[in-house]
């Protein structure tokens, strides 16, 4: 087998015979790369510790890093909402793979929105974990998405697969909020004592290193996409042809062992 | 003519309702072997919780809801067992059934089923743990608005996991973390009722409703391309 050089596919869907990296992928890689740095130099060492009323002193600067985190999750889960939308209205694998990629990243930045909360609840609380609302309901969808990714690994027609996870892509969205409210209710009627949540005053460049932070989760959110997807479109991509090899290696196989094809292979196709 | 669509949709409900409810019937799964095993979820919660020291007749509110939650996952599986063993699953999309239809046969067929255990859930509770309700009315709204929303849940999620090699295990992690707020909601709404004064149970009723309503919508437009898949 001899592939074109170049790949197959265009633009954003280019399939690349070497990887999944493309010129915009490298120059959002670098420039990621870049902001990085910055985004650390203001969060641990431009900015000062928060000494106000209530003050965070040093624990201040996890939020730099928790609260980026916490929205770039949910702008993964909301764009695997969205595309599986798309799929079930333009039923092309494209859509399925944005969707599937968007919340496999999305997961990994739910673990770090949780392992960020659960350590600064560790110097603030005194506890690993505390039931603060935000916090619990983050778990649950934790667990929500891990189902989603385990539905998409338990079917193995692709079409199947593709229409499942997407209903279900949909569905998970629409829960996020029930389960944030019903907890946020829960907590708030057994609210023992007033335990410091997670949003202290900020402002200068505290308020610019969380702000640099968000932009940097986002543009790295977009820079795990650009891979990801193109990963999981290969993927599809060598299902199919997978598939379509096994059907001419059958037919050749039969050609072989009786010169001629019998009728119920011929006209045997796969849909 | 969207009446007869409803008329249709609610002929082949009553349809798959009257068949589940004539194999359990026949059959005596749920009274056989998930009922007991309620039960016995109320006896290992004895064992965890130490009986001599009152934490039961506390926490029966939430070991209430919990069982619930248990028996409801076997309830669903073997309400999808018997639409996916040997094939039926292919008779069911060729039926000409409206899949609204079967969806809402399916959740009543599992709610019908869930009401019978979590009755005897309650006795046992009753009996065991000497938890005596107070406001009766509330205990019983709580119970039908939860069931509602646990069967219009479970239809769903059980026509999604049906049909693959993983189901039993793939089924609880998908619904679980789902139902979280009914099992919230019914174990404060049951606080209420076992309590005093009902104070918040019906709020907490008020979420119950929402969450069924919303589930029995969602069902009715996405069991369609389930169906097709399972």
């Amino acid at each position: 087998m001899t592939s074109p050089p170049t790949g197959t596919g265009a633009g954003f869907m280019r399939l690349h015979p070497d990887g999944t990296a493309s010129r915009g992928s490298r120059i959002l890689g670098a420039v990621v790369l870049v902001s990085v740095v910055v985004f650390l130099f203001l969060a641990l060492v431009a900015s000062k510790p928060d000494e106000s009323l209530d003050a965070q002193g040093q624990l201040v600067r996890i939020m730099y890093l928790h609260v980026p985190s916490a929205i770039a999750c949910y702008t993964a889960f909301f764009v695997t909402a969205a595309a599986s939308a798309m799929y079930l209205w333009k039923k092309t694998m494209g859509w399925d793979a944005l969707a599937a990629s968007s919340a496999e990243i999305g997961v990994i930045f739910v673990v770090i929105t949780l392992l960020t909360g659960s350590i600064w609840g560790h110097t603030t609380w005194g506890t690993w974990w505390e039931w603060d609302p935000r916090l619990t309901s983050t778990a649950l969808m934790f667990v929500m998405y891990l189902g989603y990714l385990a539905l998409r690994r338990a079917i193995i027609d692709p079409v199947s697969r593709a229409k499942q996870s997407a209903v279900l892509g949909i569905i998970a969205i629409v829960n996020v909020p029930i389960v944030h409210f019903s907890v946020d209710w829960w907590r708030s009627l057994h609210q023992t004592a007033t335990v410091a949540s997670l949003d202290p005053k900020i402002n200068g460049l505290r308020l610019l290193a969380l702000f640099v932070g968000m932009i940097v989760a986002l543009m790295l959110y977009v820079w795990l996409m650009m891979h990801r997807f193109r990963l999981a479109y290969a993927e599809a991509a060598l299902e199919a042809k997978g598939l379509d090899l096994a059907l001419a290696e059958r037919r050749a196989e039969a050609l072989a062992d009786g010169g001629a094809v019998p009728a119920s292979v011929e006209h045997e196709g796969v849909s | 003519m969207p009446e007869l669509a409803a008329d249709s949709m609610l002929r082949d409900a009553a349809t798959v309702v009257g068949k589940d409810l004539r194999l359990e019937w026949r059959s005596r799964v749920t009274l056989s072997q998930i009922l007991p095993f309620a039960l016995l979820v109320l006896i290992l919660f004895a064992f965890a919780l130490d009986p001599d020291r009152r934490i039961l007749e506390e926490a029966t509110p939430g070991l209430f809801w919990l069982a619930v939650l248990f028996s409801m996952l076997l309830a669903i599986q073997r309400a999808y067992a018997v639409e996916t063993a040997d094939g039926v699953i292919d008779a069911l999309r060729l039926s000409d059934l409206d899949p609204a239809g079967i969806f809402l046969g399916k959740a009543a067929g599992i709610g019908l089923h869930l009401l019978v255990l979590e009755v005897a859930l309650f006795a046992g509770v009753t009996v065991l743990y000497g938890a005596t309700p107070r406001g009766y009315l509330l205990l019983v709204a709580t119970m039908l608005l939860a069931t509602a929303g646990l069967a219009a849940a479970g239809s769903l999620y059980g026509v999604l996991a049906a049909g693959l090699r993983v189901r039993d295990t793939l089924l609880p992690i998908l619904m679980l973390p789902v139902v979280a707020p009914v099992l919230i909601a019914g174990t404060e709404a049951f606080s209420a009722a076992y309590a005093e004064s009902s104070g918040d149970g019906w709020k907490w009723c008020g979420l119950l409703a929402a969450f069924s309503v919303l589930y029995l919508a969602i069902g009715i437009f996405a069991f369609e391309p389930l169906l097709e898949e399972s």
